[in-house]
């Protein structure tokens, strides 16, 4: 029977460089950061990343893994800019594609359906047409002859994403009140790599009841994770909120020179349960207010 | 007529009526000053509006702004992220948001200040703004009107499409381009004027023409003495107070000045 039980550095491994990889999440709120960790610690490189941006794509960012990233913002929402996105932009250290929000979602769709591009209005006489110079446009054939961006598919090599509940068949469940866009990024990823809180036998035997909390069917799912408080420094409705103590050192080290360095040495030294335990471990953890908008 | 009341809380009201007979679209205030102004407009003129408790829920009453208390949100709907997406792309929505910078052809700017590929400052990004543009009503904030905010030429990143007829090309579509008004700290813009010029609509208490036009890089178009911008009424007033229960708005306009007349001309 599947068993699709992965250790982080499994996934890692599965990864190449130059690869195309998609991150779930939104911002600062439920990233797969167990599994960036990981990355962080390896010798990935020259990714591209594809994602609603939060710390993700800021210590990716910082750690020079991106070389080019396609976003429609990069933010930890209380701190507006995410300031090591910033710092490599403003630096041109990574390519930069940028798009509107919705764009994002309509190329990940155009791959999970395999085609090639989708058609919409959005992103014409904007300068998205200017950022992605390689975007065409394409005339409507029927009477109306209108003319529309021709947004092209993102495919993705990976994409990781993280959940509160997964079993050793790959079935997930995620109980946060917004899925954000996880389930396109799966679609659109020829591998989708889910960490989770909690790793179970068989869902259908312990959580049946919770069936509808199951964003994106198992067919999909490549590999689960068991990362308890895998989603930290960001946020995992309904369990934990944000770490803002944490988000806002890691924010201020961005001025520093050496400051990645500093983070490097300090959090990302030894393995995740080492960063859990100087975070403060589960006492400190569970205690991470949820964030009132 | 009304007590005292702040700069900010006119402004409040004054974003309130963008939303007026919008009918049933999700009213999206981004930022403290256009969130209370979507919540006063859905309490008071139309509520029949719809909105979010600011993550994925509907609701009928607007929650407060910041840590809630005793405050539970009641919940009649759902709204998560994605059926945002389709609310816009459907045009069922009217967004205010505040961007970096506005030109004269209402394109908004929330990307970065500089050359786009290599910018001097990396801001937010796109976000929806080429979308929200395209596809339904928008209006714009402004805390600081200057014309570093309301720039020559062109804004530096055109993320909001606006009637900039150089940008479209032959064929696309503008049928859903809708810019409505823009609330600053000195008065209320609107579109109305020559080939969707910008007009001034209405001056704040205090506020003369001439320092408006003095603060805004482009030409606006306006009548010899546009009308005063209305003020807040007392019930406004109490429903600004229980919706923003930790003084939010006192931090929006600098030094947090009065709203009538007694306002000290800015330089």
């Amino acid at each position: 029977m599947l068993d699709k039980r992965l250790t982080p550095s499994a996934v890692i491994s599965a990864l190449r460089d130059g690869m195309t990889l998609g991150i779930g999440g939104w911002g600062p709120r439920r990233k797969p950061m167990a599994l960036v960790r990981e990355i962080l610690r390896s010798p990935l490189k020259d990714l591209t990343v594809v994602a609603y941006g939060g710390p993700d794509v800021g210590m990716l960012c910082a750690a020079g893994k991106v070389r080019k990233l396609i976003y429609g913002f990069v933010s930890l929402d209380a701190i507006p800019v995410e300031p090591w996105f910033r710092r490599a932009r403003e630096a041109g250290a990574f390519e930069a594609r940028e798009l509107d929000e919705g764009l994002l979602q309509w190329g990940l769709r155009a791959a999970g359906m395999r085609m090639p591009f989708l058609p919409t209005p959005v992103g014409l006489a904007s300068d998205v047409m200017r950022l992605n110079p390689e975007f065409r446009t394409v005339r409507s054939p029927y009477d109306d002859q209108t003319l529309f961006l021709a947004m092209p598919a993102l495919r993705l090599d990976a994409a990781l994403i993280h959940v509160d509940r997964a079993d050793r068949f790959g079935n997930v469940q995620t109980l946060g009140p917004d899925p954000y866009f996880d389930e396109q990024f799966a679609r659109a990823a020829t591998h989708c790599y889910a960490s989770c809180e909690e790793l179970l036998e068989r869902l259908d035997a312990t959580h049946s009841v919770h069936a509808r909390y199951n964003l994106i069917e198992r067919s999909y799912i490549s590999g689960v994770v068991a990362a308890p408080f895998g989603a930290h420094p960001t946020s995992n409705p309904p369990t934990y909120g944000w770490d803002l103590e944490h988000l806002q050192a890691y924010a201020a080290l961005a001025s520093e020179a050496d400051g990645w360095e500093s983070y490097r040495a300090k959090y990302l030294a030894g393995a995740e349960s080492d960063y859990l335990a100087r975070m403060g471990g589960a006492a400190r953890l569970t205690t991470l207010a949820l964030p009132v908008f | 007529m009304s007590a005292a009341f702040t700069l900010a809380e006119l402004l409040i009201v004054a974003a309130s009526e963008v939303w007026r007979d919008n009918g049933e679209v999700l009213a999206s205030g981004i930022g403290v000053v256009p969130r209370l102004g979507a919540s006063l407009a859905k309490l008071t003129h139309s509520p029949e509006l719809m909105m979010t408790d600011a993550e994925a829920f509907l609701v009928e009453e607007p929650v407060p702004l910041g840590a809630r208390g005793d405050y539970e949100a009641r919940f009649s709907g759902y709204m998560p992220f994605a059926r945002v997406f389709d609310c816009v792309w459907g045009g069922r929505r009217h967004v205010m948001i505040a961007p970096i910078q506005i030109d004269r052809f209402g394109q908004t700017n929330l990307s970065a200040i500089g050359d786009p590929q290599r910018p001097k400052v990396q801001m937010l990004g796109m976000r929806g703004l080429p979308g929200n543009s395209m596809s339904h009503p928008n209006s714009m904030f402004v805390a600081s009107h200057s014309p570093r905010m309301f720039v020559a030429g062109e804004v530096d990143v055109v993320g909001g499409v606006g009637y900039n007829p150089a940008r479209w090309p032959v064929g696309a579509s503008a049928a859903h381009v809708d810019l409505r008004h823009i609330v600053t700290d000195l008065c209320v813009l609107d579109f109305g004027g020559t080939e969707h010029a910008v007009r001034v609509r209405s001056l704040h208490p205090g506020v003369t023409l001439a320092q408006v036009k003095s603060a805004t890089a482009f030409p606006l178009q306006s009548q010899a003495t546009p009308p005063s911008t209305a003020l807040p009424t007392a019930e406004q007033l109490a429903i600004i107070r229980r919706l923003d229960p930790h003084n939010l708005r006192a931090g929006v306009i600098k030094g947090n000045p009065p709203g009538d007349s007694t306002r000290a001309p800015s330089a």
